[in-house]
């Protein structure tokens, strides 16, 4: 898309805003259809696929014994990365990943991560000596907006799932790979003036500053993110919070209904 | 080959492990314009193999220096994702990705009307989402239906499929455990219609009799392909409008 098209869409999106409408016809904090599968991809520990919108995601787990830092004897690690492939868009050239990439993969981490969902020290194999690095990698196939909280989602849900090798790697049972809480992540950007909640691709376009919240389990907040240039009021964030706390729940019951 | 040849692969009833016949194909389905954001796009699972497609353009090509005054360039990445093999993989291009993407590229190139298109650049996404032995066949199939979805002009369809050899049997499609014992390999890319070669790789050995058994099982499961893709393309572009 050559530059002059966000100019003529921010034109749009501020008609729409206006009408308390959006381009593709939602609410304010109305989100697309959500399909989450578990368990796609059969050489993964743990697997998801997110189809959310015309956004599709997926997130696979990996374990390897390693020995532990010499600062934390007994714990394993996780890593999380999510990388903006060009496969997703016809935006994304291929190369060294890009700011973008990287902001995406730091986000998601964090997220995952600051909610304590897996305690490090259930990652130990033998103090001192052998700990799980459990990898979460994130795919993004199809981007058409917001894949933020897509892979967000596919991470949380493929760690619900996953299966810890042991067997395979002759340190004992295979067992389910304990995640205690499951985090997640609204995003929300300025568009035509006003937050809304789950951009799609021309929102991100023709939109400004965006936010990602990161809820847990109790409503307590793990990773904020602003991005891009624009600012905003304490009064909008309080009102873009409060929603993320709905979202939330209901984003939980999804992966709660396919994770058992 | 990683082995010599001395697991054993074909039980005594001539079966392979997994139950399959001599020149018998691994399942294969293709579901086509999967991707949203694609202009082409498909996902194809052959045996365990997951591979999904996206193609892009055609577009301006840039930077300039790839530009060709007379056609199209194609740009193709092969890339498996980290979590598509047993032992996870870094991600990033390795030398076995850089020469799947280059063979492929070429192969794609003998089929597509590229002088339709001078200084553009058509790109081929190819990611490797679940691998078991073959990927690299999955992928240009996959691709060459990816590139009918995007409507881009091409004078053949292209299958790619490979047979080899284990326990000194000559058998169509090697799997995982095949591929990891076995004695050949020999994948091709074949022109379904005019029955030419597009692409040709092998590794291991082969006495000239079983080259041809190989090459014979080869062009038979071509024609099983071929179908499955125009199959695939149809039930998206024929479903009860046409």
């Amino acid at each position: 898309m050559g530059k002059i098209v966000p100019r003529l869409l921010k034109d749009q999106l501020a008609k729409l805003a206006e009408k308390d409408t959006r381009i593709d016809g939602r609410g304010r904090f109305e989100r697309r259809d959500i399909n989450l599968e578990v368990d796609v991809l059969s050489n993964a520990e743990g697997s998801s696929k997110v189809v959310w919108g015309g956004t599709i995601v997926y997130a696979g787990v990996k374990f390897a014994l390693r020995e532990p830092y010499s600062d934390r004897p007994a714990d394993g690690a996780l890593m999380t990365s999510a990388e903006l492939r060009p496969v997703a868009n016809l935006k994304y050239e291929p190369g060294p990943p890009s700011p973008e990439s990287i902001e995406l993969g730091r986000v998601v981490d964090r997220g995952i991560r600051e909610s304590g969902c897996i305690e490090m020290a259930s990652l130990c194999v033998v103090p001192g000596e052998s700990v799980w690095n459990v990898n979460l990698d994130i795919h993004v196939m199809s981007d058409q907006g917001n894949i933020f909280d897509a892979c967000a989602l596919a991470g949380i849900a493929a760690l619900k799932t996953a299966t810890v090798p042991a067997n395979r790697f002759d340190v004992g049972e295979d067992h389910k790979l304990p995640v205690n809480k499951i985090p997640i992540m609204c995003s929300y950007q300025k568009v035509g003036g006003r937050f809304v909640y789950d951009p799609c691709e021309e929102e991100e376009l023709g939109g400004n500053e965006r936010v990602h919240i990161t809820l847990g389990d109790d409503g307590h907040v793990h990773s904020l993110q602003k991005g891009l240039k624009g600012t905003f009021s304490t009064a909008e964030f309080a009102e873009i919070f409060a929603n993320a706390g709905e979202q939330a729940e209901e984003l939980r019951k999804i992966v709660e209904e396919m994770v058992i | 080959m990683g082995g010599y040849g001395d697991v054993e692969l074909i039980k005594n009833n001539g079966e392979r492990l997994d139950g399959r016949s001599a020149d018998e194909l691994r399942p294969i389905s293709i579901e086509v314009g999967i991707l949203p954001a694609a202009r082409g796009s498909c996902r194809m699972t052959w045996g365990l193999n997951v591979a999904e497609v996206a193609v892009y353009g055609p577009m301006e090509a840039h930077p300039r220096k790839i530009q060709r005054p007379d056609r199209a360039v194609l740009d193709v990445r092969y890339n498996m994702a980290p979590f598509s093999t047993s032992d996870r993989i870094r991600p990033g291009f390795n030398r076995r990705s850089r020469e799947i993407s280059k063979v492929t590229a070429e192969a794609l190139e003998s089929i597509v009307m590229v002088d339709m298109f001078p200084r553009s650049k058509i790109r081929v996404e190819i990611e490797i989402l679940c691998a078991e032995a073959g990927t690299r066949c999955c992928g240009i199939t996959a691709a060459a239906v990816a590139l009918a979805d995007a409507g881009i002009p091409m004078k053949d369809m292209l299958v790619s499929v490979a047979a080899g050899k284990i326990n000194d049997v000559v058998v169509l499609d090697l799997d995982k455990a095949e591929d990891n014992y076995g004695q050949a390999d020999l994948p091709v890319g074949i022109l379904p219609n005019s029955k030419e070669i597009a692409f040709l790789q092998m590794d291991g050995d082969l006495s000239p009799e079983e080259f041809e058994l190989a090459m014979k099982y080869n062009m038979k499961a071509v024609d099983e392909i071929h179908k499955i893709q125009i199959d695939a393309l149809k039930s998206k572009y024929s479903g009860g409008e046409s």
